[in-house]
């Protein structure tokens, strides 16, 4: 292919050609091309096809509001849906696709629902494919979303990294044009710290894209000459490829830097884009404006562009779209198209003007108070009827059309804080009102300020205003000369004509008739409009179509454009990749995650790990012969109660509690008493929410007179920290108390079983005899001969027991000593599923039981809560309905049949009782296989459980479909008389 | 948002956990005849003011400190940022 499109001009570098392909044909473009400048310049208009019609379609405009180009773009594990054609970067080898056709663009199977239109209408899905219902999901939902979509995934990793990062300004200016520039040099020369971003590659804006000077020189070269400026000064940060996407409290903005978006791949340690919060004292929004088109029959060909883009290819890329060009305006901007087009050879086939009385162009065809009531040609524009202010209708051949409905300044991120734009009735568009995020102003076309001058007039000014606010001396340079057309417009939104489809928002295909349609279905509401016929919905958010439909309907209901709304724009700006939000946070990075201090030695051994939260704890540790998870877990269930075994219980919350008041502290946020410890001592403590709920439980040890350890849930450290903060802080602030999280500090290891003592009499340096240190004994030790540790007699397994602590940096060391001390009594390692065997076998609660929906009263712990002293949740946990004598209450399951297995979450249900919610009677909380009993046991809750041991009822799973019959024990089904903690 | 913290200076929200109105630092006694009732205010009654709202943040990436944000519900502004623990005492509360 050749690029016969080509003309003179414009910011590309015609030394190199750059080689890339659309749809596997090869084609050249230059530096400075965009993909969509590139394939203009090659001859190709048709770049996509329609998301529901799959009417052919080519590029609208020249920036990132386009509707229609979108193309998929590389291969393989870097292929990207949905890019738009107008804003990707041509360079050497790129590939580009186009989407949602098949089997070609060319020749399209499903542009038969074009022909079908008359069923597509707006709402179509509200109305049709309801019967049966069941085929919804499993037929017209797959066939709808492949017919009408847009491009595909690579469902493959990705093998680039997004980056975050944060930045700090003074000032940050969002757009690079006149106004932008303007305001950058005045704050750059100011000295402030300015930061200046532009989603184009090229800083400029429409100075790039037109004819008009600036002082004694061209526009571009003026825009040139400052970027070059503004790059010189240290303060000054420019981020051209990058789009602010959205405005938030306090000055902050995201936005999106696409960092090697224009590379084949990134550069070695670049992320592909960057997603940056930015800090800002104050910010000039100056992203200028977006036209509108005008609607008309058959508006959608290839061909027909936007005047502004258009002009925009011919000035700034040297593309004629085509070689016989027509301009249909209702705004002397439109006009301009036309002349510069001319200037640059191409020849204009007509000019339609909407306005009987606007300038006159003289040397080309000018038909005024004219308008174009349809177009031809299948696959791109060939002609377009129009209708002279006589009435005469002709014909004009033509194979490009600029369209021109006026301009719309690029207000959105003015209403991300919930700010409302206004009407203008002189621009016949939306600006910015007075309610825009606190710290943002407004400046060029982006304001309604449409001139060059005035652009550049107010972006100056803008910036002085935000200099003085925030304490610089700014001094406004003075502004050079510039184009100041005033805006002059006669707003027409659509060409009654004929019984077509007239296209409003074309990369949804809602048309005129849609927006009638939603009318006469008394959708009439702005929002109500959008939903229903998708307006505006699509991945360009209608920054070209909605204020036309908007239009059409204040029409249809004889109110004004203001009295029908505006719908609000949020973020982000443009569409941007999930995996620029995601930034590093993906796969395992997701997260951070905690290793225990024995982790390496149980990679190691081969240990099978599960998540608890962040931390990452040892399930069971597989021996060799074991080829199911019950084998070495019933091993180390039986060994830890036969002899010994060690546990990694390091993740459990660990509080360090100091102070004169810590008793009196602990009184208070503790369901019972521990102000009456003794020295040495520990107890096991229930904590209540303040709703009498229970929140937590775990042992305090208290170590010195002032000096507690208090140990939580590993679930909920963090929680369990934070409340206490607050009821130190908030709610007794002069308690003489002090905390810390010591959960990092302090490797901890249960040893536990009859030989418990044996082993740690052979790592721990002091008596720990019975007598010396009994149940329930807490005390600063010593290990290994001298290195200083923490001993706990306590015992979650019911065995003889004890829990260790090290400074964490010795928890490899001492997971080590303590194996190898364990070897002569054959000790084993365990994981958490053995702790959980051992803890249910001994009616022990733990999650399952604390599911926040708990009172101590229902895990038979009612005993506990203190009525003597105020408590957190003491008052309320005496609710009248948490005391009910019948309430749920903890028990032991089994079966009855011990061949049977239980299933966790089963309901309990008297014999020959429906299985309805009306007789429900509790459930199942946990579940396990006790190799010790050699049958499956459970705890639950049951309805007045505590009065019904010994009844036998049926445990009941709708989901499993199981229904066994159980029999209600006692939860302690090992050693209820606790005499082996005391051994 | 951003925070002014007032020990620590502007901090990002994101460093901070928020828990709700300020007013949960009136707890009342737990022993006094009619603390079911005061409870059941204390806990379950609130105002949901469009406009001025003191509420209790807690800077958990940072110094621990809980702070009471006076902010505008309807437009995020920050008029006020008090240590929890100095409102707590101005409230009357101490040991």
């Amino acid at each position: 292919m050749t690029q016969d499109n080509r003309i003179a001009g414009g910011q590309i570098d015609r030394s190199r050609s750059l080689r890339f392909t659309f749809d596997g044909l090869p084609y050249l473009g230059h530096p400075g091309d965009t993909l969509a400048s590139a394939l203009l310049a090659n001859g190709v208009r048709l770049m996509g096809r329609s998301f529901k019609y799959h009417r052919p379609r080519g590029p609208i405009a020249a920036g990132s509001e386009e509707p229609n180009a979108l193309v998929e773009l590389r291969s393989g594990a870097r292929r990207e849906p949905n890019t738009r054609a107008t804003t990707v970067e041509v360079f050497d080898g790129l590939e580009a696709q186009s989407q949602n056709r098949w089997p070609s663009l060319r020749f399209d199977a499903l542009s038969v629902n074009d022909r079908l239109s008359p069923f597509f209408a707006a709402g179509f899905y509200y109305k049709t494919f309801m019967w049966p219902a069941a085929f919804w999901e499993k037929v017209y939902e797959p066939l709808i979303r492949r017919a009408a979509g847009l491009g595909s995934l690579s469902v493959q990793e990705d093998p680039d990294a997004c980056d975050k990062g944060f930045l700090h300004c003074d000032l940050l200016i969002i757009g690079a044009g006149p106004a932008g520039l303007a305001a950058a040099l005045t704050a750059g020369r100011s000295g402030a710290r300015v930061i200046l971003a532009d989603e184009d590659f090229r800083m400029g804006g429409r100075l790039n894209a037109e004819t008009h000077a600036i002082g004694g020189q061209s526009g571009a070269d003026w825009a040139a000459q400052s970027v070059a400026e503004l790059a010189q000064m240290g303060g000054v940060r420019l981020l051209p490829r990058t789009t602010v996407l959205g405005a938030y409290d306090h000055g902050i903005y995201s936005a999106v830097e696409r960092v090697s978006d224009h590379l084949a791949e990134p550069l070695p340690g670049k992320p592909r884009q960057t997603l940056w919060r930015i800090y800002s004292r104050r910010a000039i929004l100056c992203g200028g404006a977006i036209e509108r088109p005008i609607a008309f029959e058959n508006n959608d060909r290839p061909g027909i562009l936007l005047a502004g883009a258009l002009r925009a290819y011919a000035n700034r890329w040297g593309v004629a779209v085509g070689q016989r060009a027509a301009v249909f305006t209702n705004n002397d901007d439109g006009l301009r198209t036309a002349h510069d087009l001319a200037a640059k050879g191409v020849e204009i086939a007509a000019v339609i003007d909407t306005r009987p009385d606007g300038p006159r162009l003289a040397d080309m065809p000018h038909f005024q108070g004219a308008e174009v009531i349809g177009s031809a040609g299948r696959l791109g524009l060939s002609s377009i009827t129009l209708r002279e202010a006589s009435g005469r209708v002709q014909t004009i051949r033509c194979d490009a059309l600029g369209v021109s409905g006026g301009w719309n300044p690029n207000l959105g991120l003015t209403s991300h804080q919930r700010g409302r734009p206004l009407w203008d009735e002189r621009l016949a568009a939306f600006v910015p009102g007075p309610d825009g995020p606190p710290g943002l102003s407004v400046a060029g076309a982006a304001g309604g300020h449409m001139s060059t001058h005035a652009a550049l007039q107010t972006g100056t000014g803008r910036a002085v205003q935000a200099l003085s606010d925030l304490g610089f001396a700014a001094v406004a340079p003075e502004v050079p000369r510039a184009e100041d057309a005033p805006v002059s417009i006669t707003p027409i939104w659509y060409v009654p004509h004929g019984k077509g489809r007239a296209w409003i928002d074309p990369q949804n295909d809602v048309t005129v008739k849609d927006i009638k349609l939603a009318h006469q279905e008394n959708f009439r509401a702005v929002e109500h409009l959008k939903r229903y016929t998708t307006l505006g919905m699509a991945t360009d958010q209608g920054k070209t179509g909605n204020v036309l439909g908007l239009a059409i309907m204040a029409g249809l209901t004889g109110q004004s454009i203001p009295q029908t709304g505006t719908t609000v724009f949020r973020p982000p700006h443009t569409p941007v990749a999930l995996a620029a939000l995601a930034g590093r946070s993906t796969g395992k990075a997701f997260r951070p995650t905690r290793l225990t201090p024995s982790h390496r030695w149980a990679t190691e051994q081969g240990a099978v790990f599960v998540e608890v939260g962040l931390w990452l704890r040892t399930q069971w540790l597989p021996r060799p012969g074991e080829t199911t998870w019950r084998q070495s877990v019933d091993r180390e269930v039986l060994a830890t109660r036969q002899s010994v075994g060690i546990c990694d219980v390091t993740t459990l919350g660990k509080i360090d509690i100091q102070g004169t008041d810590a008793g009196i502290f602990l009184d208070r946020v503790y369901a019972n008493t521990f102000s009456t410890l003794a020295v040495g001592k520990v107890r096991y403590g229930l904590m209540l929410r303040e709703d009498g709920i229970v929140f937590d439980d775990g042992t305090t040890a208290r170590m010195a007179e002032h000096e507690y350890v208090m140990t939580t849930t590993t679930a909920n450290a963090v929680g369990v920290f934070r409340h206490l903060e607050f009821c130190r802080q908030c709610l007794w602030p002069d308690l003489d108390v002090q905390i810390i999280s010591t959960t990092e500090a302090w490797a901890q290891y249960s040893v536990a079983g009859p030989n418990a003592r044996r082993l740690l009499e052979k790592i721990v340096d002091q008596d720990i005899s019975d007598a010396a240190f009994p149940y329930m004994a807490c005390g600063a030790i010593t290990v290994c001969g001298g290195l200083r540790a923490r001993l706990f007699r306590i015992s979650f397994s019911g065995e003889l027991a004890y829990e260790i602590a090290v400074p964490t940096r010795y928890g490899d060391a001492m997971i080590r000593a303590l194996v190898a001390a364990g070897q002569e009594f054959g000790a084993v390692v365990y994981g958490t599923e053995a702790l959980g065997v051992m803890r249910v076998e001994k009616g022990h609660v733990a999650g399952n039981e604390l599911n926040g929906q708990s009172t101590a009263l229902n895990m038979g712990l009612g005993k506990m809560v203190s009525r003597k002293k105020d408590a957190i949740g003491m008052v309320l946990s005496a609710r009248d309905g948490l005391v009910a004598e019948d309430g749920l209450r903890l028990v032991g399951v089994r079966p009855v049949d011990p061949a049977q297995p239980l299933t966790a979450g089963s309901h309990f249900l008297a014999q020959g009782a429906p299985a309805t919610a009306a007789h429900d009677d509790g459930w199942l909380t946990s579940v396990v296989y006790s190799p010790n009993l050699g049958h499956a046991i459970a705890l639950g809750y049951l309805r007045n459980g505590s009065a019904r041991i010994g009844e036998r009822l049926r445990a009941v799973n709708l989901l499993a479909g199981t229904d066994t019959p159980v029999e209600i024990v006692s939860p302690h089904f090992i050693d209820p008389e606790g005499s082996r903690l005391r051994a | 948002m951003i925070i002014p913290h007032p020990l620590l200076g502007p901090r990002d929200a994101q460093e901070f956990v928020y828990l709700g109105d300020a007013s949960l630092i009136d707890r009342p006694d737990g022993l006094a005849a009619d603390a079911a009732d005061r409870f059941h205010d204390y806990l379950y009654l609130r105002d949901n003011p469009a406009g001025l709202h003191r509420e209790l943040w807690y800077h958990e990436q940072g110094d621990r400190s809980w702070l009471v944000v006076t902010r505008n519900t309807l437009t995020h502004e920050i008029t006020q940022v008090e240590l929890a623990r100095d409102v707590a005492r101005a409230r009357g509360r101490g040991r």
